[in-house]
This record gives structure tokens, C-alpha cells and sequence, in this order.
């Protein structure tokens, strides 16, 4: 279960860094607002995915 | 002595398998070539390419259709040439050209292989030097600069380099876990970074992309000084690019782990993410920087990216010249230790670092980073094709395959005159008939099959 919101976290923090950029593209958001969520999605990014993701690379690497 | 003793182990566990063929339980899945070729083909070369494309005056159409067809190319080389032979052979490039070349050529192949090596690190720490210096206001390098242009370039490149060169130094096993982390979010920001300034170009719906795209992105037309780049430059370089990687056979250290050879198509991950999503993306960056700054000649991956999605752009630049340079640097101080096994790791990783890093000084090692990456592929190409003919040609000829370890040879002459042979045909086309060096793969690798064959020959009859 923590492992599994962990990972929501993660990939919060991926669509933090996306999202935004596509709302400016439509002009529903400004660049100013878009470049603060960026920084906050890469923030969480990089402090949640190291926890699962290189554990899930082993996993793979030993299929 | 701690730090010593792991830096050992993580040494001995790399090279895991390098003296003999790959056991059965041991190999991979093809999620995991999945997952590496798109993490190591979106690097921080990419911020540096995708502009250099706008200001060798590519247009649109050239771009995405050279794209497509050269990373196809590249994807069918990896898959036909590279995964065949790995998964036939099961070695790495260093082990299979020890039985064909001889330990004294690879020992050469080595050196030079880490001169090029060095080269490309200190063309990632100068990039990541251009995000770094952003807070300190620091004067960036122009398109046309060679020589360093002010003392706080050089500081700041030094600072990079220093701290790079010791995490090479002791780090190597975090460095790579952290650019596997890293890659899915330098892909995101990427787009982002692309799709956040595509109304500042005049692009406000997914319609308008394309004229935009014709008219103020690519237009065609080349800055000033730069040579022009067509559809050919295009798909050469997009199928080059990794050269050495490919048709060189570098990447038999990587698919040897392969269940079936059919894995190599896993590279289209990384070239369609790396070579062209982010090649695009930063292709649109740079052709906004050059709008708004009325053609200034600055080039600065940094500044660019921050100006798009502000840190987060900054921190990727930062980020993807690091990942690239780290293990870069790492693998050059693993082949000049080859030299002699006895030096120390640090010691030489050490030296390594700081040429790299005073190479990294001088901005045309980024301005020329085309020119570079094809010499590069260019330079090491000869060998996968003396790889090729051995593996399937040869002994079909009634020749002995693997000719330096069934003769117990040093160094079998054969391969190093196809090697020189080629390299010299490839400068001869290029100074002569002016063939420009993107183009001089495709006819050098069949000179050197030609020459391979010719060489072995006559060196085995003697």
C-alpha cells in the first residue's frame, strides 16, 4: 500500500511536469503558474521514484 | 581504503562476465532494453543537436522525414548487425576483437576510444556549465566561439567538471541508478519545455502547428557561417549519430544479455524519444531564443530551458549533461587503465577528468558537437565491420575467424590495415571529392569489409 503511493506520487509529480505545459498551449494557464508546478513536480519526482524504480529495474533485469 | 575496496568491487561486478559467453539464467528481458536505450539516448547531447539542426538552416520537411528514415535506419542496424552478433557471440566488443585483432589493437582501440570519450564529456560538462553559470550571470558562449571568452566560463566549467570527475571517481553505481531515474522526467520536461513555448512562436492549436513549423522554426535558411543541412545531412546523421554504438558493435556489451535478437528493435525507444521527440523539442527553443533575441549567437543549452519552464528546464540541462558525462568519463578512465592494469582506478579516472575538463573550456567542442559525434562513429566504424565478415564471412572463405587467438598473435595486421585503409579513404573522399564527413560511413564500412577480406587473405596465407 505505500509502496503503491508512492509510486501515485511519483507519477504525480511526471504529470506535474506535463500537464502544466499543455494548459499554457491552450492559454488556460499562465507560464509563470506552469514553471512553479514544474519545479514541485520535479521535486516530488526525484524524491519518490528513486525508492521504487531502480528496484523495479533489477525486477526486470532478472526476468 | 573503505571507499578503495568497493570502488574494486564495483569494478569487478562491471565487468561481470567480460572473459566468457553470457550463462542462460542470466539474460534479459526486453522490458529492460527498453527502459536503457530510452534512458541513454536522451541525454544531454540532444539540447545541443536539435538547435544545431535550426542553425544549419534545416526545413521542416527535411527534418522530420530525415528523421524518421535515419532512426529507422539506425533501429534496423542495431536489430540486423548488433543483436545478431551479440546474441550469437555473447561477448563484449572488447572480448570478440581480442580473438579477432589481438590484445595489442584493442589496447589502441582503447586509447582512442577513450580520447573520443573525454571529448564528449567535456562537451556535456560545458553544457551543464551553461545552466550552472545562469545565477551568476555568467557570459555564455557564442555559435562561432572556439577559445574560452571569459574567466567566469572557465571557473564555472571547472567547478562542473570537479565535481563530475570525483563522482566518476566513486561513484559510478549511483550516477547510473540516478540517470535511470532521472530519464522519464528529462523526456516530460523536454516536451514540456517544447509545448509551454509553442504560443510564444505563434502557435495556438495543434493545426497550426505544421505552417508555423515551415515558416519560423525550420525555415530553411542557415545562420550565419553555417553550412547548409539538407534531407541527406538529416538521415545520415540521425542513422550515424550512434554509429560507433551500432554497425561499430559497441552495444554487444549491452545486447549480449538479449534472449533473442529481435531486442534490438528496443532502441527505437531511444532513438524516437531521444533523436527525434527531444531533438524537436529542443529545435523549437532554440528557434524562439533566435526570434527573441533578434539572431543573437549566443548558444546556451541553460539559459534557453530556464527561459521555457524555468528551473525545472535549468535543472534538466544540468541534470542530462551530468548523467551523459559521468559515465562517460568513467568508461575513458577504464580504457586508458587497460594500458596498464596496475594503475589506480581514481588515479586515472582523476587525469582523465581533468583534460576532459580543461577540454570542456572550449566551446567548440559543443559548436562542433555534429561534426564530432559523426568522426566519433566515423573513427570506430571499421572494427564492427572487421567484426561482421569474422563473425559470418570468413570461414565461409575457407579463413580462420578469430584469427589472433587460434594464431596467438599480438596484433593480426589485418584488421589494423583495414582499420587504417578505411579511415584513410575516408579522408581522402573528404578532402578530395569534399565529401562531408556525415556521408562517409556508409561508403568506409564497405571498404573495410573489402580490405578485411582482402588483408586476411594474404596474412593467412602467409
Amino acid at each position: 500500500m505505500k509502496k503503491l503511493l508512492i509510486k501515485l506520487l511519483s507519477f504525480i509529480g511526471l504529470g506535474l511536469n506535463i500537464v502544466p505545459a499543455m494548459l499554457v498551449f491552450s492559454a488556460e494557464m499562465t507560464p509563470d503558474t506552469c514553471k512553479q508546478l514544474m519545479l514541485a513536480g520535479t521535486i516530488l519526482w526525484f524524491v519518490t521514484a528513486p525508492s521504487w524504480m531502480n528496484k523495479g529495474q533489477e525486477d526486470a533485469s532478472q526476468e | 581504503m573503505e571507499k578503495n575496496k568497493s570502488l574494486v568491487a564495483r569494478l569487478n561486478s562491471v565487468n561481470e562476465y567480460e572473459q566468457e559467453a553470457i550463462p542462460a539464467n542470466k539474460l534479459k528481458g526486453w522490458r529492460s532494453f527498453l527502459g536503457t536505450y530510452a534512458g541513454e539516448h536522451t541525454a544531454g547531447t540532444e539540447f545541443v543537436i536539435g538547435p544545431l539542426f535550426v542553425a544549419h538552416g534545416a526545413s521542416a520537411i527535411d527534418l522530420v522525414t530525415g528523421l524518421i528514415l535515419g532512426n529507422i535506419l539506425a533501429v534496423l542496424s542495431w536489430a540486423f548487425l548488433t543483436a545478431k552478433i551479440a546474441v550469437k557471440t555473447r561477448v563484449t566488443l572488447y572480448y570478440l576483437l581480442e580473438k579477432i585483432a589481438g590484445k595489442r589493437f584493442t589496447l589502441i582501440y582503447n586509447l582512442v576510444n577513450a580520447g573520443l570519450f573525454c571529448f564528449l564529456a567535456g562537451s556535456m560538462i560545458a553544457v551543464a556549465a551553461t545552466a550552472v553559470g545562469i545565477p551568476f550571470d555568467m557570459a555564455m558562449p557564442q555559435l562561432t566561439d572556439v577559445y574560452p571568452n571569459n574567466l567566469g566560463w572557465v571557473l564555472t566549467v571547472f567547478a562542473v567538471g570537479t565535481i563530475t570527475t570525483i563522482i566518476a571517481m566513486f561513484g559510478f553505481d549511483q550516477v547510473s541508478k540516478f540517470a535511470m531515474v532521472a530519464a522519464p522526467w528529462m523526456i516530460m520536461v523536454f516536451i514540456a519545455a517544447a509545448l509551454a513555448v509553442l504560443p510564444r512562436l505563434g502557435v495556438t492549436d495543434a493545426g497550426s502547428f505544421w505552417s508555423v513549423a515551415e515558416s519560423t522554426i525550420w525555415t530553411g535558411v542557415p545562420l550565419e557561417g553555417q553550412s547548409k543541412f539538407g534531407f541527406w545531412h538529416i538521415l545520415f546523421f540521425a542513422w550515424f549519430c550512434n554509429m560507433a554504438m551500432h554497425i561499430g558493435m559497441a552495444d554487444l556489451s549491452l545486447l549480449r544479455y538479449a534472449k533473442k535478437w529481435q531486442y534490438g528493435f528496443s532502441s527505437a525507444t531511444g532513438v524516437f524519444l531521444g533523436h527525434f521527440i527531444a531533438w524537436i523539442a529542443s529545435g523549437i527553443l532554440y528557434s524562439l531564443f533566435l526570434i527573441e533575441s533578434e539572431g543573437s549567437l549566443t548558444f546556451a543549452p541553460g539559459p534557453i530551458a530556464y527561459s521555457a519552464v524555468g528551473v525545472a528546464g535549468a535543472i534538466c540541462v544540468v541534470v542530462a549533461g551530468w548523467t551523459t558525462a559521468n559515465p562517460t568519463l568513467y568508461r575513458a578512465g577504464l580504457a586508458i587503465q587497460s594500458i596498464n592494469p596496475r594503475w589506480k582506478t581514481w588515479k586515472v579516472t582523476l587525469f582523465v577528468g581533468l583534460f576532459t575538463t580543461i577540454a570542456a573550456c572550449f566551446p567548440a567542442l559543443v559548436m562542433m558537437l555534429l561534426e564530432f559525434v559523426a568522426l566519433y562513429g566515423l573513427i570506430l566504424m571499421p572494427v564492427g565491420a572487421v567484426i561482421f565478415i569474422d563473425v559470418y564471412l570468413l570461414e565461409k572463405m575457407g579463413l580462420t575467424s578469430n584469427y589472433a587467438q587460434v594464431s596467438g598473435k599480438r596484433l593480426n595486421s589485418a584488421v589494423a590495415i583495414t582499420w587504417l585503409v578505411t579511415l584513410a579513404f575516408c579522408l581522402l573522399l573528404n578532402l578530395m571529392v569534399g565529401v562531408e564527413i556525415f556521408f562517409l560511413g556508409l561508403p568506409g564500412w564497405f571498404v573495410a569489409v573489402l580490405v578485411y577480406v582482402i588483408a586476411s587473405k594474404i596474412m593467412q596465407r602467409k
